[in-house]
């Protein structure tokens, strides 16, 4: 147990109300395996900077005999691993943060695993951090995960990087074996827009160049791998760039204060400097910059303030503050790239939130340019993507906001998808640019309205969207609503989902990304002809929830009914009027929903139809009924 | 004099004003759950700063174990009032008429029907959908993964697998009807970036932090403070007064005491650096094997 007799062994101690005045932050990321060494590394770096506890390293000792690798002596990679089933497994899995300080410096480490289907959490770690510690073994050198680390980090904007050329002991301290790994790195990251790149030869298990100085390695003359880190100045350009502050929360404590409290993204601010809310383009002067502390005369990134203007303009949670003479891009179409972190695949055109900044606005991705292999960072075309996927996309919005590239700006070019049915974080993107359609495409305001235009109908415009199975009876029962509508003298139009399918969309087949995109276009169809002012009975078997929920959204909450058509599979199955079901049990058709693609049953339906107890004029009657009968008033 | 520009501490502060202002803007109904200690004292200060010159948008809940420290109790009272803001107090009516105490039922029962259990029934009773808490990532092994939005289920749950990633500053606070968070503003500070925070800020705390002549009894290696007249000694064991003082605090017949001379905040910071214990190391409730606080996470312990 020599090592824990070590680890009491205390620093001097300074005056520690002194020591907080100068100490900064530093926030970095490790990146490398078990088999790398880089919880012995982290270990390492907590232990000699005393940071670890004795009742801490008696745990450890403990566990050390249980579940140890390194035979009598207390393993420190056990000082880090946190959820039970992980520990068990003997590999983390998630991002894990670690602390520990020295006089002239506090560190923040993310700590995330190297294994290939961890990018999702590479990615969160790197998102925070200024700074990576890429690690190798000195015995195998640069291997594949090398390089997708170094380009990860790249991707995620961190600019200054520690290559810490580990188990340097069991390359008998190899000078040569250090430059050459040392060389190939710097070589092959040259274009990856590194500002510092540091190569330090370390062994973690016994501290060679992580705190102290190796003895055994007099051909090195760099900083300790603690050294650089204390040292090396990332403070990035953020409060160079142009001013910017993502409105967060109005503070209005009574009606003679009117404040907009943030953390400014970027740049700095005064009193009577002028600014600009991006989206909207009106301006004012800033008046006060307030805080609990005191009215500031200046104030930067990364400060939290609440800021008063000179005259009242409209502003709200979400808006971009920036200086008028450097405006942000306000677009509602961008080019970016997105690391995919669902277990769900993406699909094209399926409406998710975007939160960018402290706006959440809805949109889709709409294309995939390619996706890129983190391997060999080779680009290819796909149509989805899977977990841990890295893409080049094309983003379209349901409405502008304001950004920058995220080369220029981490905090106003980034952004998050969300999941809209499982509220689930699925994708990290970073914004390259606007697309030039989206600033060149102006919607035109159009003076005959829908209203006006059912009105002139004698009706309301109405979109009836009926959904089931393959065989449920949707067709059937919309044919009938139909007829007896038009009877009525209404104004319809059915779309059916297998005649849309020889014309408008016949080029779409039966994945999960067609299927998607066949319910965008029907979606945006039956908007049109609602705007022209009619009834539109749409029957699809429409099976994700999410596109359904979107064309809601499309079409507008007041002028839409869900209709379940609900019929169990094996009454459909036992149906077969087209004979498919047949045919898909026998393997002949493929993505048959159902059978062998899924279908999701609506959760509140406006109405929902159990054909096995209802018949067929009783089903079209209660959908004629729920479309006219709404309680509103259809004499207009 | 308060924390200066550029410095460590400032970074803190503003991260958790940030997070602070983020649940109060993306949340219905959000709480503090206030315990009364050190770093209770700390967010709540934090809550002052971020929403200046308004009050914080939320009121605070303290779930009252029924065994906190007197001094505890007056201060949180005392804190309130001179805040000026709401304070509810909520206690596991249940475990009370159950006569739930921690001496005759265990450390483990009192604190999962008294504090888990009460804690789950005051957010449900409220309705709150955001509650943040004062837990801090270095604290304990489990917590050093948890989200800074740490997602729940309907029934209070924590399940690691449904936790969201966090990327950047772009928390995700999309909760369905039922389901709720815990924000914790604090997690990337320290036990050492808590003191330094206060000393320079001059945060009122609990007087129990500062050594002072207490009656305590030794038990089981710990130093149990008699606060009132429900301890009742063992035959072996006696009342005697020594100058100690608390690292942390919670019910007092599960909280050890320290020997400590440290009567000033720069004694602590200097006792803490030389320190060779975690704060943790204090309390009961952790000992029982390494893996022990995950457990109690996921039955909704905080």
């Amino acid at each position: 147990m020599n090592a824990v007799s070590q680890a009491v062994a205390a620093r001097p101690v300074a005056d520690p109300l002194v020591a907080q005045e100068t100490k900064s932050l530093l926030r970095f990321l490790t990146c490398g395996s078990v088999d790398d060494g880089k919880s012995t590394l982290i270990g390492r770096l907590l232990y000699d900077t005393k940071l670890v506890f004795e009742d801490q390293l008696a745990a450890v000792a403990r566990d050390s005999r249980k579940f140890g690798t390194t035979g009598e002596e207390v393993d420190l990679a056990l000082l880090l691993d946190g959820l039970e089933a992980e520990r068990e497994q003997g590999i983390t899995i998630d991002v894990a943060y670690r602390f520990f300080t020295t006089e002239r410096r506090k560190f923040i480490v993310a700590d995330t695993p190297g294994h290939e289907q961890y990018t999702r959490n590479m990615a969160t770690g790197a998102s925070t951090s200024d700074l990576a510690v890429i690690l190798v073994d000195a015995r195998v050198g640069l291997v594949t995960q090398t390089r997708r680390h170094a380009f990860l980090v790249s991707l995620l904007g961190i600019r200054h990087v520690v290559l810490a050329v580990n188990k340097i002991d069991l390359v008998d301290f190899s000078a040569e074996v250090f430059e050459r790994i040392a060389g190939e790195f710097r070589a092959f990251t040259k274009d990856f827009g590194f500002e510092s790149v540091e190569a330090v030869p370390v062994s973690a298990r016994f501290g060679d160049n992580v705190c102290s100085r190796s003895t055994r390695t007099p051909w090195y003359d760099g900083p300790t791998l603690l050294e650089h880190l204390e040292a090396v100045e990332v403070r990035t350009h953020a409060a160079a760039a142009p001013f910017r502050m993502s409105v967060q929360w109005v503070n209005r404590p009574d009606l003679d204060f009117r404040g907009f409290s943030g953390t400014i993204a970027s740049g700095r601010i005064r009193p009577g400097d002028a600014v600009v809310v991006a989206k909207s383009g009106t301006s004012a002067r800033v008046a006060r910059i307030v805080t609990w502390d005191g009215d500031l005369d200046e104030a930067e990134a990364g400060e939290a303030v609440t800021i008063t203007l000179d005259r009242e303009i409209d502003v709200s949670r979400g808006d971009v503050l920036a200086d008028p003479r450097a405006r942000p891009a306000v677009a509602d179409r961008f080019a970016a790239r997105l690391v995919w972190m669902a277990e769900e695949p993406l699909l094209p055109g399926r409406s998710y939130l975007i939160k960018c900044g402290t706006r959440t606005v809805a949109g889709s991705v709409m294309t995939i340019r390619a996706e890129i292999d983190v391997n060999s960072f080779v680009e290819r075309p796909a149509d989805t993507l899977a977990l841990n996927a890295v893409a080049r996309v094309e983003v379209a919005l349901g409405e502008a906001i304001a950004f920058d590239p995220y080369a220029e700006n981490r905090e106003t070019g980034a952004f998050i998808l969300i999941d809209r049915l499982t509220n689930a974080t699925v994708a990290a993107g970073m914004i390259d640019h606007a697309l030039r359609r989206a600033t060149n495409v102006h919607a035109q305001a159009l003076d005959v309205t829908r209203e006006a235009r059912a009105a002139q109908k004698g009706q309301r415009a109405k979109v009836v969207w009926f959904t089931g199975l393959s065989g449920s009876g949707k067709s059937t029962i919309a044919n009938r609503v139909e007829a007896a509508l038009h009877a009525q003298g209404r104004h319809t139009f059915l779309l059916d989902g297998d005649n849309i399918r020889h014309g408008l969309n016949k080029d779409l087949g039966f994945s999960d990304a067609d299927r998607v995109e066949n319910i965008r276009r029907v979606g945006e169809v039956a908007r049109l002809m609602a705007d022209a002012g009619l009834i539109v009975l749409v029957s699809f078997i429409s099976p994700f929830r999410a596109e359904r929920a979107m064309a809601r959204e499309t079409i507008g909450a007041g002028e839409f009914l869900e209709i379940f058509v609900d019929t169990p599979l094996e009454v459909c199955e036992t149906r077969d009027v087209k004979g498919l079901y047949a045919k898909a049990r026998a393997g002949a058709i493929p993505n048959f929903t159902g059978i062998s693609s899924p279908y999701e049953p609506p959760e509140d339906p406006d109405l929902r139809l159990d054909t096995a107890a209802t018949s067929l004029e009783a089903a079209a009657e209660a959908v004629v009924a729920a479309i006219l009968g709404g309680g509103e008033d259809w004499s207009i | 004099m308060p924390v200066a520009r550029h410095t460590h501490l400032k970074a803190l502060e503003a991260e958790s004003i940030r997070i602070l202002r983020e649940v109060a803007a993306e949340f219905r109904n959000p709480v503090m759950l206030y315990s009364v200690g050190k770093d209770s004292a700390v967010m709540l200060h934090l809550a002052m700063k971020a929403f200046h010159p308004s009050k914080p948008p939320f009121p605070l809940l303290h779930v009252d174990t029924g065994w906190k420290f007197r001094e505890m109790i007056a201060f949180r009272d005392a804190t309130a009032r001179r805040l000026g803001l709401e304070l509810l107090v909520h206690v596991n009516e249940d475990g009370v008429k159950a006569g739930i105490s921690p001496f005759t039922h265990g450390s483990a029962t009192h604190t999962h029907v008294m504090k888990t259990e009460g804690l789950k029934q005051a957010l449900t009773k409220y309705g709150f959908d955001a509650a943040f808490g004062g837990a801090r990532r270095d604290e304990e092994k489990s917590r050093a993964k948890e989200r800074i939005f740490s997602f729940r289920t309907a029934s209070h749950g924590w399940d690691p697998k449904t936790q969201r990633p966090e990327l950047w500053n772009l928390w995700n606070a999309r909760v369905a009807p039922g389901e709720s968070i815990r924000a914790f503003p604090l997690s990337n500070w320290t036990e050492l970036d808590i003191w330094q925070y206060i000393a320079a800020e001059e945060i009122p705390i609990v007087p129990l932090y500062f050594a002072a002549e207490r009656p305590v009894v030794e038990r089981g290696g710990m130093l149990i403070m008699a606060d009132d007249d429900r301890l009742e000694l063992r035959p072996d064991e006696r009342i005697e007064t020594r100058l100690v003082r608390f690292r942390t605090l919670g019910c007092w017949p599960l909280t050890g005491a320290i020997e400590s001379e440290a009567t000033t905040l720069p004694d602590i910071l200097r006792e803490m650096l030389i320190a060779r214990t975690s704060e943790r190391q204090g309390r009961l409730i952790d000992h029982d094997d390494s893996g022990s606080m995950e457990k109690k996470k996921r039955e909704g312990y905080f």
